[in-house]
């Protein structure tokens, strides 16, 4: 089998118990949904100033609830030694990141397809005509995120305190994703006027190209034992 | 850590004498700015220091490299020691620069990408040290810092770049031609003395960390 054959065995077998038990779905939606109505209680009912801030709460729930997700990559693994049972198979242990990346894109999407939606009702935003640009944001700043997050988790995944050293690990390395994310998200729900947004998309996608080649190349380092 | 070695004692000495001059230099002998005035003078301090935590930061990055290709304890120890002395540094340079931007800006933090970086890099290295610290096993420790140490450094000039689109407020940085020749002789002086003191801190530091690494290996042999 390929590396891509063996990579989408293991998209499938954690999406198919994903869709099975919908563990990780609903908790994540709901939690982006409470990020967003905390910080429109911090911020107060005024709907011009969330309007214009609205890219970033957005991203900042992401970011948390991305995070939530992260932390559980290797969770169906953890119980009767599941990720040596990976580790021993044969071939490339990089169909093992590839799988679990792509499982991490997945599920974010999904949660990002409610949550920008519950958005422009809460912020009482029309997003339809920017539908196109968001949609390019979201995949290249989910991917962004999920590269370095996957990468991250598989380091932290047997180390005390995990819980701690992700973000710490991982959000400084981020910043390049959310300052992308969030001005292009900014710019394309003001009309994009000046076509800026299309400088913080390429951004994005230097960044998922760069942080791509690193972390396959170094993963099979990170998961030696 | 027993008493210290002839190259200790040689290196502390001169950085200490170093230091010394390099700030009686810098507070006495040369002149004012004609701009700034006396403020000024912080810049004998600040910029050697964040040329330092530089410095350190890129040794981390090339002893991580080296790590991962040869696997050799030392590397790692040099690159943990660097580590360090560079979030030392770094926290030099922020508190210097507040001292300085309140004067002359009219505020202790602005979000300009210079400052913002930095704030970035100390976070990145204190990660770096976070996770040395949560990690138990030796090799795995000094395996999973070095990847650390290769992505946060790789990671830097990305960062600084999406940070300078996102805002533009220090001073360009001073050429040899934008300063006066006093000035950059002083300048020079105070980095010399600095990089002194860093080597005279990582000879200590590499030396404390081989016995913490000895230490290690008897209480795993005893238990």
């Amino acid at each position: 089998m390929s590396v891509f054959h063996r990579a989408w065995a293991i998209v499938w077998k954690d999406l198919l118990i994903e869709a099975r038990t919908k563990q990780s779905f609903n908790a994540m939606v709901f939690f982006a949904a409470l990020v967003l109505f905390i910080f429109s209680f911090a911020l107060g009912p005024d709907t011009e100033l969330l309007q214009r801030v609205a890219g970033g709460l957005l991203w900042v729930g992401i970011a948390f609830t991305g995070l939530l997700s992260l932390s559980r990559t290797y969770q169906n693994e953890e119980t009767s030694g599941g990720l040596e049972g990976l580790r021993a198979y044969p071939g490339d242990p990089r169909a093992i990141y590839l799988g679990k990346l792509l499982g991490n894109i997945v599920m974010l999407l999904l949660v990002e397809a409610v949550l920008f939606p519950a958005a422009g009702i809460l912020f009482q935003a029309n997003l339809w005509p920017y539908a196109g640009g968001l949609i390019a944001v979201a995949v290249l700043g989910t991917i962004g995120f999920s590269l370095v997050g996957t990468f991250y988790s598989a380091l932290t995944v047997n180390l005390r305190a995990r819980e701690v050293m992700l973000p710490l690990l991982l959000f400084p390395a981020l910043v390049p994703v959310l300052l992308g994310a969030v001005n292009a998200t900014t710019l394309i729900l003001q009309g994009n006027l000046m076509g800026e947004a299309v400088m913080w998309l390429r951004v994005l996608g230097a960044f998922d190209i760069i942080f791509f080649v690193i972390c396959i190349w170094i993963f099979p380092i990170a998961l030696e034992e | 850590m027993g008493p210290r070695t002839a190259v200790e004692k040689v290196l502390g000495i001169l950085a200490l004498l170093a230091m010394l001059v390099g700030s009686w230099v810098g507070l006495v002998v040369v002149p004012a700015d004609a701009a700034q005035g006396n403020v000024q003078r912080l810049m004998y301090v600040h910029v050697p220091a964040a040329w330092l935590a530089f410095l350190a930061f890129f040794i981390v990055f090339v002893m991580s490299v080296l790590y991962l290709i040869q696997r050799e304890e030392r590397w790692d120890r040099v690159a943990a020691s660097s580590a360090e002395i560079g979030v030392v540094f770094t926290v030099v340079t922020l508190l210097l620069g507040m001292m300085w931007g309140k004067p002359t800006w009219g505020v202790f933090w602005t979000w300009d990408p210079r400052l913002t970086t930095t704030a970035i890099l100390l976070a990145i290295y204190v990660g770096y040290l976070a996770l040395r610290s949560f990690a138990d096993d030796g090799e795995k420790r000094a395996r999973w810092s070095a990847i650390v140490g290769v992505i946060g450094f790789a990671n830097v000039p990305i960062v600084y770049m999406s940070v300078t689109w996102w805002r533009t407020l220090h001073q360009p940085p001073s050429s040899p031609r934008s300063v006066a020749p006093e000035i950059l002789w002083t300048l020079m002086l105070n980095l010399g003395a600095f990089t002194l003191v860093y080597a005279y801190l990582m000879v200590r530091r590499v030396r404390l960390a081989k016995l913490e690494g000895e230490l290690e290996r008897r209480m795993a042999y005893n238990a």
